[in-house]
């Protein structure tokens, strides 16, 4: 046997593959990973922090920027959190309101990861085919809240604008379409034999590992644990709703790529349904102008794209949160990277960070 | 005579140069149409400049020698890959009084002098220094290793029924049928492998850029990455003209329509070998390294090799023989 000599690779921060800001030392034997380290907090702005000097209309532009991709998802924990404590009841058109930006917004999200997860394995026009149908949902968004990204959406109490005139028609012309567009999507990438063969089988888990690991959403699902919060521990009007979820078998990519895209369509049935029950009526409750949360503790979940969302708030009765604690699932879900990589191919790194999908906004808060 | 000596290379780099130009622009155009895209079209009508000012910039640019580098292997290596990428050209027939060099063995000479380009980028990747470049490097050489054999192979049954090696010959021989139809099995294992061999998708793990950020070039910037690029796309041109002679019957026309000129001939096939080579950029993800070498060794070889075999026997069937 020749003797071989193990080499340190610095994968990133500045690294087309990895997501933002993201680094991870590796070692390698030949094109074989050995150990792989991974380094976060480049993206760390302190969230949790400021939030302690701020009052909680002005947290949530601050939650915006965590999880960019999907910042509904992340305006809702933070309103849901001190909407717990105050116990407000909510207009029905607001929680429909809601409901439906949250699931457009993980259509949305699902399809950067199917554009980038591509990209990554070395095809590109998937990445423009999905960006194009994700600029309709920002269009929506825009003509909705007037921000494409960082929305600023809701408020506690409900949220800060109404549909304006024939956007509801809108939506329901984005889902026909989008329905048609997932069908491109997959006889373009799902049947291919080089897809195939760089998925299947590749970053494999059980669900008991999954679970040790504390993952959650897709890549807790993909595993074979039947586990969604929106379903299992019903938040807003999730309940009014029917949908699946899609489990998967062998916790391998491939299962995760089938996953997303059955959640993509199981959002769009949601968002149909959500649109034909719309209801009239107020978007905002009726709240204090300065608000202040009565004294407690409260922990709320919900099932972001990337998995579960959650947020603790311990409030004083001040009109600022005494402690704000997110439980941000890139982050957990990243743990499990190190156990993944070890004895894998360098050209299966990038396929296996891929499909956990994180965003660094959210991993560094 | 004497006029044509030194005429003729001059026109020949020109009309390469010229080729590259367009071609990628041509790649851009066509990619950014199958993407729901304009492409470039900013830079002269239709942007047919484009090319030219991504180039002039390149000229442009600083001359970066990165410190720890082997400078004078670094300085050379661009050298050593693209000089092989127009000497090939000299031996490829595009009409039969069209030729530069119409050697004796103008097919060994393509594929010999074509694999010194490898060299080029194991040297480039070696004397940048930097991890994801020798990465690249050494992918580079495995892949020429594992691809250049079964394009060899994949050839001989060519070879076999033109009875020549040389390049003009083979076209000759192919005035009553294309190589593609008798040597299918050739031409697949040939298309497949010559993919390989330009490093392009699904083949381009040596500068893979979510894997490796540029692969062997990594290091390199301004007009000495332009020349690792000048010569892929010369490659590209090569190796296109290279699969219209030997299976597509070279200048010869189909259906016997004669009124138009065999170089337009030649020029049509070649521009769907191109555009098929850019089609494919599109659709495919990358190959996985390890199945690479499977796909090369475990598929290509013994289908070649096959290839070979069912050449040699059907060439004695009386009726067909004639076609092999």
């Amino acid at each position: 046997m020749l003797r071989t000599e193990e080499m340190l690779l610095n994968v990133g921060p500045q690294h087309p593959s990895t997501h933002g800001v993201f680094r991870l030392v590796i070692t390698i034997d030949g094109e074989t990973i050995t150990e792989a380290k991974p380094v976060v907090g480049y993206l760390h702005r302190g969230t949790e922090k400021l939030a302690e000097d701020l009052t909680y209309t002005q947290i949530v532009p601050y939650t915006d920027r965590m999880d960019y991709l999907s910042a509904m998802t992340n305006n809702y924990i933070v309103v849901h959190a001190a909407e717990t404590l105050m116990e407000v009841e909510l207009p029905e058109r607001a929680e429909f309101l809601r409901v439906i930006v949250m699931e457009l917004n993980r259509i949305a999200s699902h399809l950067v990861w199917f554009g980038t997860y591509l990209l990554d394995i070395g095809a590109m026009s998937p990445f423009l085919l999905a960006f194009r149908e994700r600029e309709q949902i920002l269009d929506l968004f825009n003509d909705l809240c007037g921000a494409r990204l960082t929305y600023n959406y809701m408020r506690i109490g409900g949220v800060k604008w109404d549909v304006p005139e024939g956007w509801l028609d809108q939506v329901r012309a984005f889902i026909s379409n989008m329905r048609e567009k997932l069908k491109e999507y997959e006889d373009l990438v799902a049947g291919n034999e080089i897809f195939l063969n760089r998925t299947r089988g590749i970053g494999v888990y059980s669900a008991d590992e999954a679970i040790d690991y504390g993952l959650s959403g897709v890549n807790l699902r993909a595993a074979g644990v039947d586990w969604d919060l929106r379903r299992d521990r019903p938040y807003s009007v999730y309940d009014r709703f029917e949908f699946d979820v899609p489990v998967g078998k062998n916790g391998d990519l491939y299962d995760k790529f089938t996953c997303r895209m059955e959640e993509i369509r199981q959002s769009l049935r949601i968002v149909e349904q959500a649109v034909d029950q719309f209801p009239e009526g107020p978007v905002m409750a009726k709240v204090p102008r300065v608000i202040r949360v009565p004294e407690g503790e409260a922990y709320v979940q919900m099932e972001s794209p990337r998995g579960e969302l959650g947020c603790y708030l311990v409030s004083r009765g001040k009109d600022k949160p005494y402690r704000l604690k997110f439980r941000r699932p890139s982050f957990y879900n990243l743990q499990i990277l190190p156990r993944l990589l070890k004895g894998e191919n360098v050209a299966n790194l990038v396929a296996i960070l891929g499909g956990i999908d994180i965003v660094l906004g959210e991993v560094d808060a | 005579m004497q006029a044509w000596m030194w005429l003729g290379p001059v026109i020949m780099l020109f009309v390469v140069l010229g080729f590259v130009t367009l071609a990628i622009l041509f790649e851009r155009k066509v990619i950014g149409w199958m993407q729901s895209r304009i492409g470039p079209n900013r830079v002269g009508p239709w942007g047919l400049f484009q090319t030219v000012a991504d180039v002039l910039k390149l000229l442009l640019k600083e001359d970066i020698v990165p410190q720890k580098a082997d400078e004078t292997l670094f300085k050379l290596a661009p050298v050593i890959a693209f000089v092989p990428a127009f000497a090939v050209v000299a031996v490829l027939p595009f009409t039969d009084s069209l030729v530069f060099a119409d050697i004796g063995v103008g097919l060994l000479y393509f594929i010999a002098i074509s694999s010194i380009t490898t060299i080029g980028i194991l040297a480039g990747g070696w004397a940048s220094n930097n991890k994801y470049a020798l990465i690249g490097a050494m992918r580079s050489a495995a892949q020429m290793i594992s691809y250049e054999i079964p394009l060899v192979m994949a050839l001989v049954g060519v070879i076999m029924a033109a009875g020549t090696l040389n390049l003009s010959g083979i076209v000759e021989a192919q005035k009553e049928m294309w190589f593609i139809v008798p040597q299918f099995i050739g031409f697949v294992v040939f298309f497949i492998a010559s993919l390989a061999e330009l490093n392009r998708t699904p083949f381009d793990l040596p500068e893979a850029e979510s894997e490796l950020v540029a692969g062997y070039h990594v290091e390199y910037s301004g007009f000495r990455f332009a020349f690792f690029m000048l010569a892929e796309y010369v490659y590209v041109f090569a190796m296109s003209a290279l699969t219209t002679v030997l299976f597509l019957g070279g200048w010869n026309p189909l259906f016997g329509f004669t009124f138009l000129p065999p170089l337009i001939w030649f020029l049509l096939k070649f521009s769907l070998i191109v555009f098929t080579l850019i089609w494919i950029r599109a659709t495919l993800p990358r190959i996985r390294v390890d199945q690479l070498m499977q796909l090369g060794w475990k598929v290509l070889l013994p289908l070649a090799l096959f290839n070979i075999f069912l050449s040699a026997l059907l060439k004695e069937i009386p009726g067909i023989g004639s076609y092999y």
